[in-house]
């Protein structure tokens, strides 16, 4: 399987390491008052779908930056990828 | 007064040198290494001060900017390796601290890394059975990192283009020179 990186082009999917669902990005705030319930659906709560799935894969064997991938489950085909900390920054975030 | 030798990152007094067919590996133990990452909300000012650093030459995606004393490779978004010999920089870390000031995270790298020099007609072939990426297709100034031996190495393609410039993690030298011998006894 070959990952389009936004920055590299085409590599070897070798190079990466997969890292689960992309809503792991989305970390609950620790100050909520429903802190207890919000991190019990962030640890254990995905879905699996036979589609399109957003997911993390880490360029561990390349330029060491996280990408979020959107694949098809049951063709692999991959139809974008971006740079995570470009997703984190769209929603908002600092970092 | 301690009486300490210096040794390469083989462990040898001097460096080590291997010739097999048509490629030559030596080890460098030369090379001093710094690693710039541009801060949050300073990054064009980091690269303002590395391009001074550079001659104007900023060193794009997968690329290094080649020149002497100071060198730089892409190694990450704002994030860059610089190198310099190692006799006149050995305190390049805080030399380029003293320059970037605040808009810059600067880390001494220079034992982190080892660093081996391959070069030869049979280098492309060496390293095409060392790691996935495409050497062919890469020219004089080209920086990649990828998976050597499950090692995450940077290989830097020099000038002349038979050459290239592989830094490995200094702690896993001697596994790294290995697996390089290995690939140019099988294309020898």
């Amino acid at each position: 399987m070959i990952i389009n990186h936004p920055l590299l082009g085409p590599r070897d999917s070798a190079e990466f390491v997969y890292m689960g669902d992309a809503r792991l990005i989305e970390r609950p705030d620790p100050e909520s008052d429903t802190v207890a319930e919000q991190f019990h659906d962030y640890a254990y709560l995905r879905d699996n779908p036979a589609g399109t799935l957003r997911e993390l894969w880490f360029h561990e064997g390349g330029d060491r930056s996280w990408l979020v991938v959107t694949r098809d489950t049951r063709t692999h085909e991959i139809s974008k990828v971006e740079l995570a900390r470009d997703v984190a920054r769209s929603k908002g975030r600092s970092k | 007064m301690h009486s300490l030798t210096p040794i390469t990152a083989l462990g040898g007094q001097t460096v080590r040198v291997d010739t097999i067919g048509n490629a030559e590996l030596r080890e460098s133990d030369g090379l001093a290494l710094a690693s710039v990452h541009g801060r949050l909300g300073h990054e064009a000012a980091c690269r303002a001060h590395l391009s001074d650093l550079l001659d104007g030459r900023l060193p794009a995606v997968g690329k290094a900017v080649l020149r002497d004393p100071e060198a730089a490779f892409w190694t990450g978004p704002d994030q860059w390796m610089v190198g310099a010999p190692f006799a006149s920089h050995e305190d390049l870390a805080s030399q380029l601290k003293s320059r970037f000031g605040d808009t810059a995270s600067i880390t001494e790298q220079t034992d982190a890394w080892a660093c081996f020099d391959l070069q030869g007609s049979a280098m492309e072939q060496v390293v095409e059975l060392l790691c996935p990426i495409n050497v062919r297709q890469m020219t004089t100034g080209d920086a990649q990192r990828t998976s050597i031996h499950h090692l995450g190495c940077f290989v830097l393609r020099r000038d002349p283009s038979d050459w290239v410039r592989i830094l490995g993690p200094r702690a896993s030298a001697g596994s790294l020179h290995h697996a390089i011998v290995t690939a140019m006894r099988s294309v020898a």
